[in-house]
């Protein structure tokens, strides 16, 4: 459709927006939540992710504030945790070059220590390169050591991961790039149900540093409200020392999880 | 081995009638032994097939059709049963012609779901083509919207006379580069009404960010102008004329649009003119397919289903539906036929529902869309993933208020059928 008028940004019917802030108490400090290309890297539900860390960092008794970076724009400065999702293979191709002119930025704050949170397209990106199924290959910015390769294949499904650190990380796949991993990386876990990075090894996502990838959606954060609180505490931690937590009420997201996993593939 | 294709296809038909089978078996016979019933019976139509296919609105744009050309006095065949496949055609098709396999129609509208209707354009190229939209739904059927749109693009490209096209959805709008064979017709949007129909790359678009220059749009054969609360205006011919409406919310009614410039298309292929005065009177009169904000009465009280199926229908859904004074249930399930993957919750914002709350959540990802409320700020009232008890409390319960339930495609179809034990609802099989 045409787009909106620049004249009236605000009027956005169906543009997404954080519930009002309604707490009183004051805030323990504010934490900067940067999302990375949401207008063209946005498929599956990426905006849950964002609307989860922004809700729970208020639970804990933080401000948070939502910044956007797409192609074009400024980077910000002072960025404390930074969340990027996935896109159809022609929203890969509009970000690509921008997010290449973004490397070293990106490279220093991953190397730093900045939380981060990167599903399907942009785990793609964020490792040394995507090599489509006809040979051409895409240069990522390898800030992980993964590479990518495009088939005819795709994974499709709920999936069930074992994960060392989070404990069991429920979620939806749907890609058909296959990513393996090298001794750079540690895998997020592995799989129970469904895929995860390829058809062979079954391991599914990457860690490093504190770097969160996955091929995960559904949304992810909504039903690991554990990856959820490793952002932000990290966050939290980096910025001001400490984290106290709040006490966000997660049990609808422990039925969900109840039932999500009983659901088939 | 053809001549008796059509009497065999039908008994096999009424053999599986009489064990209640489903409709694609009759259907699936004779395409094997007879590969060229399907076209050879379609061809003979003087006015020929029109396929209508798309993401949403399917189903009520061919209704609204079909109604629109039987007020110009056509005999039309259509897939009415939901059966949007090419066997289903098949099986549709003898239950319509004669032992010796004669249709006696003037045009055949049929609603084809996207990868059928490729299929089925390969065996039957049609002569018209009206194509809606293209929205993130059943992407994990599909893969991507882009996909889709290559699917669409296909059914266009078969067409031999006129290819309608949404002019406010640019991957449909965009098909008409592709093509130099058919005509183009095009629907639209009056530009007041634009922001009410964000396409699936808009959703996200925020305050300050670069808004690209708006592309030159070509004139449409039929504008849609205005929604009011029970009429709407719509523009053709160089003249706008206001019409009382049936149909609710706004997607229905552009879609009202889509079908006026079809219809308007086959009945001027007849050369002898348009009753312009019956096809408006046609349109008001279309009432809402099952489940597309249809209206049913409980307890002498009004309950809505409204289907939603996709972000943008529900977005549509919230915002045709408004929530005050109503109570509030929704039904999310994730069988195959609703898309098993529940991301497409998190691009729908329920903000419009956190004054009154919901009362009810039901379905198998109840907990799901529980969850989804929870993180917009919105109050819950009851939930539990069986249909049944959760249909009863929530008619129980509501405080006297009309009632209003947002269901994915299967729990619709539990919703109804329990609803028909209390109710009297048209039952689609």
């Amino acid at each position: 459709m045409t787009p909106r008028s620049p004249e009236t940004p605000h009027e956005l019917s169906f543009g997404h927006e954080l519930p009002p802030e309604d707490s009183a108490a004051p805030s323990k400090g504010t934490i900067r939540v940067l999302q990375l290309y949401p207008r063209d890297m946005n498929i599956y539900g990426d905006w849950g992710n964002a609307l989860v860390l922004a809700q729970r960092l208020r639970w804990h008794g933080y401000t948070p504030e939502l910044l956007e970076y797409n192609v074009g724009d400024q980077f910000p400065a002072d960025v404390d945790l930074i969340i990027g999702g996935g896109g159809q293979d022609s929203g890969q191709l509009v970000i690509q070059d921008d997010l290449l002119s973004r490397e070293s930025t990106l490279k220093q704050l991953a190397e730093d220590g900045t939380p981060m949170l990167v599903i399907c397209g942009l785990y793609q990106l964020f490792g040394k390169f995507f090599k489509t199924r006809l040979g051409s290959v895409l240069p990522g910015i390898g800030i992980l050591d993964v590479e990518t390769h495009g088939t005819d294949e795709r994974l499709i499904g709920n999936v069930t991961v074992a994960s060392p650190e989070f404990g069991s990380i429920l979620g939806y796949e749907n890609h058909s790039g296959q990513t393996t991993l090298g001794p750079g990386v540690e895998p997020l876990g592995t799989t129970a149900k469904g895929t995860g990075n390829n058809s062979t090894d079954g391991q599914e996502g990457a860690r490093y540093r504190n770097i969160v990838a996955s091929y995960l959606h559904g949304s992810l954060l909504p039903k690991n409200p554990a990856l959820a609180d490793f952002l932000i505490t990290t966050a939290v931690e980096r910025k001001y020392g400490s984290f106290t937590p709040g006490t966000p009420d997660d049990s609808y997201a422990v039925l969900a999880r109840e039932h999500a996993a009983r659901r088939p593939r | 081995m053809l001549y008796f294709s059509v009497p065999l296809g039908k008994l096999v038909r009424r053999v599986s009638r009489l064990r209640g089978g489903g409709s694609a078996l009759p259907g699936l016979v004779v395409e094997k032994i007879d590969p060229g019933f399907m076209r050879r019976t379609l061809s003979t139509l003087p006015l020929g097939v029109a396929v209508v296919s798309g993401t949403n609105g399917k189903t009520t744009t061919t209704k609204m059709v079909v109604e629109l050309l039987e007020s110009q006095g056509l005999k039309v065949f259509t897939n009415r049963t939901g059966s949007n496949f090419t066997r289903g055609v098949a099986a549709a098709l003898l239950g319509e012609v004669d032992w010796r396999g004669r249709l006696d129609a003037d045009v055949a509208v049929l609603e084809l779901d996207e990868a059928h209707a490729v299929h089925f354009v390969n065996k039957v190229p049609p002569r018209y083509s009206l194509l809606l939209n293209v929205l993130r739904d059943q992407l994990d059927r599909f893969g991507e919207i882009d996909k889709t749109a290559e699917l669409l693009q296909h059914i266009a490209s078969k067409t031999t006379g006129t290819v309608v096209l949404n002019r406010e959805d640019p991957r449909v709008a965009r098909i008409a580069q592709t093509l130099d064979g058919p005509e183009v017709l095009y629907f639209g949007l009056d530009d007041s009404l634009l922001s009410t129909f964000p396409n699936d790359d808009e959703m996200r678009a925020a305050p300050g960010s670069p808004v690209p220059p708006a592309p030159a749009r070509p004139a449409a054969d039929v504008v849609l102008r205005r929604v009011g609360a029970d009429d709407a205006d719509f523009e053709y011919d160089g003249a706008t004329v206001t019409t009382p409406m049936l149909l609710r919310g706004v997607y229905n009614i552009f879609n009202a649009a889509a079908a006026l410039t079809l219809a308007r298309g086959v009945s001027g292929a007849r050369g002898t003119g348009t009753d312009h005065a019956g096809l408006l009177t046609a349109l008001s009169k279309v009432a809402p397919a099952f489940g597309r904000g249809e209206s049913l009465v409980v307890d002498g009280l009004p309950l809505e289903l409204v289907l939603v199926k996709n972000p943008s229908g529900f977005r549509l859904g919230l915002k045709s539906f408004p929530a005050a004074g109503y109570a509030t249930m929704i039904a999310i399930n994730d069988n195959y036929a609703d898309g098993r993957d529940m991301s497409w919750l998190w691009d729908v914002e329920f903000d419009t529902l956190r004054d009154g709350g919901v009362d009810q959540l039901t379905g198998s990802r109840a907990y799901d869309m529980a969850l989804r409320l929870q993180y917009d700020d919105v109050a819950i009232g009851a939930v539990d993933t069986e249909i049944a008890p959760a249909l009863a409390a929530f008619i129980r319960g509501g405080q006297g208020k009309p009632k209003r339930i947002f269901c994915t495609y299967t729990a619709m179809l539990a919703i109804r059928r329990e609803l028909s034990k209390i109710t009297t609802v048209e039952v689609v099989s």
